[in-house]
């Protein structure tokens, strides 16, 4: 069996779903959804590569690299502010998180 | 191939490097280099929006076809430039008294700005994202600013954990709609969707549908709006004051920009989604606001209400509901600058207060305060001859006439229910018995507040500039 486009399609839409279930259903621990957003880029990045070398075509590697730098730095701010959040709040359990009522 | 005309990014540039300059200065001289900080940062934003204001006229494409000048940026950008500005004066004395003054808060508004600025000039689904991640990374930031607060913290988690989820979701429909398509340029899209059998293709409506998404969620309308009450009420009052202006500026138009240039031929595609997402933001700013006690609260759902409002303009598809807009997004910011302006006075002598109950009696004690209050409120409210009537009223016109009537009638309906709570605030000023007063307002929050009141109650008799320079940046996207 060929690997196609299809087939890597369809690993970054599971890869996908399975990012943005991370963020919603996880209860434990704010780390595993910082975890789930990396996920959710990396399938994007998949996405972007596969259809530049489908194509032929090499912006969408481009772009695959300008989302790799950002991903980097979103990582950052996002531990940044978790540390600050856990020097207040002593815990970083999801469930805590729930001073204001949404 | 030769260097780009970097000219036509020089407001960008130099707001840049300005920011890079800023940080330098904050860094060498401390904390108690904020006040200059602070009042340079806000004339360098002045000399900018001059700059764009200035600069070369037409539509200009520079970078490869990335980036995109035209009158309808310039619009924008000036809008951006000004709420920011206005954010950093609000935001100088409240964080002075609250010992908050630290100088990277409004090295961190220019940043945010910069990228609106970029997000509004995108022709490219790349600068868009750049432009939108720059503005959002300095905005969580912004968000946790106040360090040994609980709530401020707990607020920017939230507001980066659903940030960067919708970024996700945003690129995602970016990686889809280059896939189905080959381009990420604006104006190769429009050229290939303008081939019917592109434009029904289900992998490019899943990848349109993903990036309404995300930037639903960048300008909080239902169903992407479980954010904002929480982040409004959580932050420090001069960042929600931020948040509420030009950050939403930038994200409608983007939304604009992107739904009506290259996605304007797959328009029966997006209205129906359009529709729904509007209807729902109206419904849900007019009813949960009823029930709010904190009046920050209060002022995220009221913007969840107006982001609705504005969609229906969009909704429309023409170049009048644009025009509309543009309109709105105008006297929206004003009306909020200066409703904030008041919500930064509301300090009694042991602190901030945020309870819509302590407002009572407040045309006994503060007398001018309450009177501008009332106006902002009205005005929110839609009740003529204020400012906010005009902008609600160029909006349901260009619906109608695009033959969206349930529309324009579900805009009404909500509008008449908003309006409970708005007048509810006026009543507790005027016919409850006064609480304990407040302390005496800061200069600076008077005059934000008068200007923004005399704008929002004469508007009616000078309406033509603002009505003009609208129609010329609404035709843009259209030719």
């Amino acid at each position: 069996m060929e690997i196609g486009l299809a087939h890597y399609l369809t690993v970054s839409a599971i890869l996908l779903t399975l990012g943005i279930f991370g963020i919603f259903l996880n209860r434990k621990n704010v780390i595993v959804i910082l975890m789930s957003v990396e996920l959710m880029l990396l399938a994007v990045n998949i996405n972007l590569v596969a259809f530049s070398a489908f194509l032929g075509n090499l912006v969408g590697q481009v772009f695959a690299l300008f989302v790799l730098t950002v991903a980097a730095g979103e990582a950052a701010i996002g531990l940044a502010i978790l540390v600050v959040y856990f020097r207040n709040r002593g815990t970083i359990a999801v469930e805590d998180i729930h001073h204001m009522k949404g | 191939m030769g260097l780009p005309d970097f000219s036509i990014a020089l407001p960008e540039i130099i707001l840049a490097i300005a920011a890079m300059l800023l940080l330098m200065l904050g860094a060498f001289r401390g904390n108690g280099a904020t006040n200059p900080v602070s009042w340079l940062a806000v004339v360098i934003m002045v000399l900018v929006a001059i700059l764009v204001e200035t600069g070369s006229r037409g539509s200009v494409v520079s970078f490869e076809g990335l980036f995109r000048v035209d009158d309808f940026g310039r619009f924008v950008k000036v809008l951006c430039l000004g709420a920011s500005a206005l954010a950093i004066i609000m935001s100088i004395d409240f964080n002075r008294r609250e010992k908050l003054a630290r100088f990277e808060f409004p090295v961190l508004i220019v940043i945010a700005t910069l990228g609106m600025m970029v997000m509004i000039s995108a022709n490219d689904l790349i600068t868009m994202y750049m432009g939108i991640e720059l503005m959002s990374l300095s905005l969580y930031v912004t968000a946790a600013f106040r360090r040994d607060s609980v709530r401020s913290t707990e607020a920017g988690l939230k507001y980066f954990v659903l940030g960067a989820l919708s970024s996700g979701m945003l690129l995602y429909g970016a990686s889809l709609i280059y896939g189905f398509t080959g381009t990420t340029n604006f104006d190769a899209l429009a050229a290939a969707l303008s081939h019917t059998d592109k434009a029904t293709d289900i992998g490019l409506l899943i990848g349109l549908v993903f990036l309404i998404a995300g930037l639903a969620f960048k300008v909080s309308a239902v169903p992407f709006h479980m954010w904002a009450p929480d982040v409004y009420e959580g932050v420090p009052t001069p960042v929600t004051a931020f948040f509420a202006a030009a950050p939403k500026v930038a994200a409608i138009a983007l939304f604009l920009r992107v739904f009506i240039s290259p996605f304007g031929d797959l328009v029966s595609q997006w209205q129906q989604i359009i529709v729904f997402v509007s209807i729902a933001s109206m419904i849900l700013g007019a009813f949960a606001a009823i029930n709010q006690k904190n009046i920050k609260r209060l002022m995220a759902y009221s913007s969840i209400g107006h982001i609705g409002y504005a969609l229906v303009g969009l909704a429309a598809g023409t170049e009048e509901g644009v025009r509309g807009v543009l309109i709105y997004m105008t006297i929206y910011v004003i009306m909020n600058i200066g409703t904030f302006a008041c919500i930064l006075s509301m300090r009694q002598r042991d602190g901030m207060v945020e309870d819509i109950s302590k407002l009572a009696g407040l045309s006994k004690t503060r007398p001018w305060m309450a009177f501008f209050l009332l106006v902002f409120m009205f005005s929110l409210a839609g009740i003529p001859p204020l400012a906010g009537f005009f902008g609600k009223f160029y909006i349901f016109i260009a619906a109608v006439n695009a033959g969206l009537v349930p529309l324009a009638v579900v805009g009404l309906v909500t509008s008449v229910v908003g309006a409970f709570y708005y007048i509810r605030i006026v009543k507790i000023m005027y016919f409850d018995d006064p609480a304990e007063g407040f302390v005496p307002l800061s200069r600076t929050q008077s005059v934000i507040m008068t200007v923004a009141g005399l704008f929002v109650g004469l508007f009616v008799l000078f309406p033509a500039p603002l009505l003009e320079s609208a129609k010329a940046a609404a035709a843009v996207l259209f030719s």
